[in-house]
């Protein structure tokens, strides 16, 4: 690192780190003391322990000190949190501690510079920062509510409660009942049963229908390009309620509410709009010369699509479909209107278990969908920074 | 001659006969109802019998109920309804039925007679409140409570005024999201005596007296809009006190063991129950009314007992109410119609609401928003 050559590092005035300390320490505080019942306290408690703290270490013990100095403060704050919390509190006690132990001597030997270019200003310094734990927030704000179902779906109860059991990490407040009842009961395996026959038809129907009509509106010879785009993508735009409502009284006029391709097709309908946009992005970077070639080379229309323009936009395709699967496998609002008891989807399952038996076996669904999505994302994108390295667009 | 005529009658009638049956029912239904317990209720009681008795026939549960008006209303007017058989509370039944998308059936040729041989609508009485209403079972809305988050040193609620008392019993309520029940409870706490209940809150001033009683617990009050959500903060200790449906309550105190008593003081008794959508085809027609005249024969409806602490509508099947099918426990007293359990109840007073309930709904909703 040339950078932390340059960058000098010393350490810091005790003002500028006990404070820092008893900053951080406040808004720790404010989340402690609010979960044991007085705010206030908490923000004034962690503020004074922090700069006290950091005061010790810093002017008292000074650096040499700093391993055990952090090994001490991991395990003092394991022993509160156990005090505090019970064995949650352990772990996130030790956590505590491990972060205050680290971000001390990291204040206030001044390590924060490190890695930084030695020309930045406080202000920039802190703004480097700042960037990094909004973004951190964020994410967190993002992913947390997602986090939460995990646990809750392992309960051994049926209701969505962390019970006294499982905040002990009892194993007896555990359980796979839900993961069984998801796994065995007809109505959820009929359930996931629909949905995996309607999405894949659907799926299909939409790219074969969204990628030509992209190549088609791609032409510079097509009259009212425009307007024909914004038909096509107004699904995504209006309502779904809207399109919903307008899609039950016309499938029924033509007896096509409650069947499986009333279904597959109102689907299919919603899912063209996002096939629409990514093929379209992608042909932008596409080079119509090779179509021309191709075609004077002797090849017709339909072998150069296949042989030389599919492979081409292929991610596109490919991603537009992903996300049309996705659309009809999570849809609810049409399958309420056209779907029929036969035909229920496991979204049409967790709407109606959620309102009407608040069960944790939604909770074990969703936990199931989410391992999925992330594989089946994970997979796509190994694949294509495959395909990428075969034909060395990436360095990778 | 005669004997000819007669033989050819009864020729006549058995093909009339055969021909009602076997090949002029629809092999499949759509039965529409509540989802959870209830549901699970009507299918091991009712449905699961009649399959196995009728093993080519399949069906298949639609949990829609909640908005069964809305729901036939659409398909009515799409003039394509796909529901077969549809429960519904009995307001519902009577706003159905006078908007003519239920059909009216005459009880006594629907449904089979008591097993002493009382016709059906004898059996059944006063809970037959429209022609188009098959009537399943007794619930009450009641209030529930956590046994382990009672002041020391208090005894537990036993009285509905308990509700609004936030001193002797702290801690957050849960309520409906609607003015039916809350305000003739919050009125009965105001000092007006149970029969004026309904004289009362004819009256605006009446109507401003209950807001103003569920205005002293207004900030305490968590609403709820689904049959679940109580019992799901109580199990989660979020709320002192909630009002449910009577069978939730089993449910989360018998069947779940959480730690919750039952107040049973001041429940409203509510029906439940069958209507058939108007203009079936004939054959899908057929097919459910063999259904029905099955499902609320005496035995059945005192099967259902067995799964969920709802009474029977039938006054021939309360003697034949038995066990808990799987945790064997007598549910004769738990039903809401107990005499332990019904020393104060309120009816659902079906005209009452329906001639008040949009204007007190608008006033509830504007005094919610406040």
């Amino acid at each position: 690192m040339s950078e932390a050559i340059l960058t000098p590092i010393e350490k810091k005035p005790m003002g500028f780190t006990a404070g820092v300390l008893a900053l951080a320490g406040a808004v720790a505080g404010l989340f402690i003391g609010t979960a044991q019942g007085s705010g206030l306290l908490g923000v004034v408690a962690g503020a004074v322990l922090m700069a006290g703290l950091a005061f010790l270490a810093m002017q008292v013990l000074g650096e040499e000190m700093e391993k055990p100095v952090r090994w001490a403060m991991i395990a003092i704050v394991a022993i509160a949190g156990v005090l505090l919390g019970g064995p949650p509190g352990l772990v996130v006690g030790a956590l505590f501690g491990w972060f205050f132990g680290w971000f001390i001597y990291w204040v206030g030997l001044g390590r924060y510079r490190e890695r930084l270019l030695p020309y930045l200003t406080g202000g920039q310094v802190l703004w480097h920062y700042a960037f990094r734990v909004i973004c951190g927030a964020i994410f967190v704000f993002l992913i947390t509510p997602i986090l939460v179902v995990m646990p809750l779906s392992f309960n051994a109860e049926n209701f969505f409660t962390f019970t006294p059991e499982m905040l002990r990490f009892d194993p007896e407040g555990y359980s796979l009942k839900h993961y069984r009842d998801f796994l065995t009961n007809p109505e959820w395996t009929g359930a996931v049963k629909n949905s995996l026959m309607i999405a894949p038809v659907a799926t299909l129907i939409s790219v074969s229908l969204g990628t030509l009509a992209a190549i088609g509106l791609s032409q510079s010879h097509v009259p009212g390009r425009r307007a024909i785009m914004a038909i096509l993508i107004s699904p995504m735009i209006v309502p779904l309620i809207i399109s919903a409502t307008g899609m039950y009284f016309f499938y029924s006029k033509i007896g096509l509410v409650g069947t499986y391709w009333g279904i597959v097709l109102a689907h299919a309908v919603l899912g063209i709009p996002f096939v629409i946009i990514t093929v379209t992005a992608t042909l932008v970077g596409f080079d119509r010369s090779l179509t021309r070639a191709a075609a004077n080379m002797g090849a017709n229309p339909v072998t150069t699509f296949f042989k030389v323009q599919m492979p081409l936009i292929l991610p596109g395709v490919i991603s537009g479909g992903l996300f049309a699967f996705i659309t009809s496998f999570d849809e609810v609002v049409v399958v309420l209107f056209i779907g029929s008891a036969e035909l229920q989807t496991l979204p049409w399952q967790m709407f109606t278990g959620l309102r009407e038996q608040i069960s944790p076996t939604i909770l074990a669904a969703a936990t199931i969908l989410v391992a999925i999505s992330i594989c089946l994302l994970t997979t796509v994108e190994i694949l294509r920074r495959r395909s990428e390295k075969l034909r060395g667009m990436s360095p990778g | 001659m005669k004997l000819t005529k007669t033989l050819l009658a009864t020729s006549a009638l058995t093909v009339a006969a055969s021909g009602a049956t076997a090949q002029d029912m629809a092999d499949s239904m759509t039965l529409v109802s509540w989802g959870g317990a209830y549901q699970n209720s009507q299918q091991k009681a009712y449905l699961e019998p009649y399959l196995e008795m009728n093993p080519d026939v399949s069906a298949s549960w639609d949990e829609s109920s909640n908005e069964a008006v809305a729901k036939l209303r659409a398909m009515n007017e799409a003039g394509n309804v796909t529901w077969d058989l549809v429960d519904v509370v009995a307001s519902d039944a009577i706003r159905l039925c006078d908007e003519g998308l239920a059909m009216e059936v005459d009880h006594d040729e629907l449904l089979k007679p008591a097993p002493d041989g009382t016709d059906a609508s004898d059996d059944f009485g006063d809970l037959i409140v429209s022609d188009c209403f098959i009537p399943q079972i007794v619930y009450s809305t009641t209030f529930g409570y956590r046994t382990d988050m009672v002041p020391e040193g208090v005894e537990p609620p036993s009285d509905i005024c308990s509700v609004f008392d936030l001193e002797t019993y702290p801690g957050k309520r849960s309520l409906e999201q609607r003015p039916i029940n809350n305000m003739e409870w919050a009125l009965l706490c105001d000092g007006v005596a149970k029969d004026d209940v309904y004289d009362v809150l004819e009256t605006s001033e009446g109507q401003d007296q209950a807001l103003a009683k569920l205005d002293t617990i207004k900030d305490e009050v968590i609403w709820w809009s689904a049959g679940a959500d109580t019992p799901q903060l109580l199990a989660d200790g979020e709320i002192f006190m909630g009002s449910t449906y009577n069978g939730r309550l089993f449910s989360v105190i018998e069947e779940q063991d959480q730690p919750v008593g039952m107040m049973w003081d001041a429940q409203v008794f509510d029906l439940d129950g069958w209507i058939i959508p108007d203009d079936l085809p004939d054959d899908r027609l057929a097919r459910v009314q063999d259904f029905v005249r099955f499902a609320t024969d005496t035995q059945r409806l005192a099967d259902q007992a067995a799964y969920i602490s709802y009474g029977p509508a039938r006054e021939s099947s309360a003697p034949l109410v038995g066990d808990h099918a799987e945790l064997g426990i007598a549910m004769g007293q738990h039903m809401p119609t107990a005499p332990d359990n019904s020393g104060n109840i309120f009816v659902y007073n079906y005209e009452f609401w329906a001639d008040y309930r949009d204007d007190i709904d608008a006033k509830f909703q504007a005094w919610l928003a406040r």
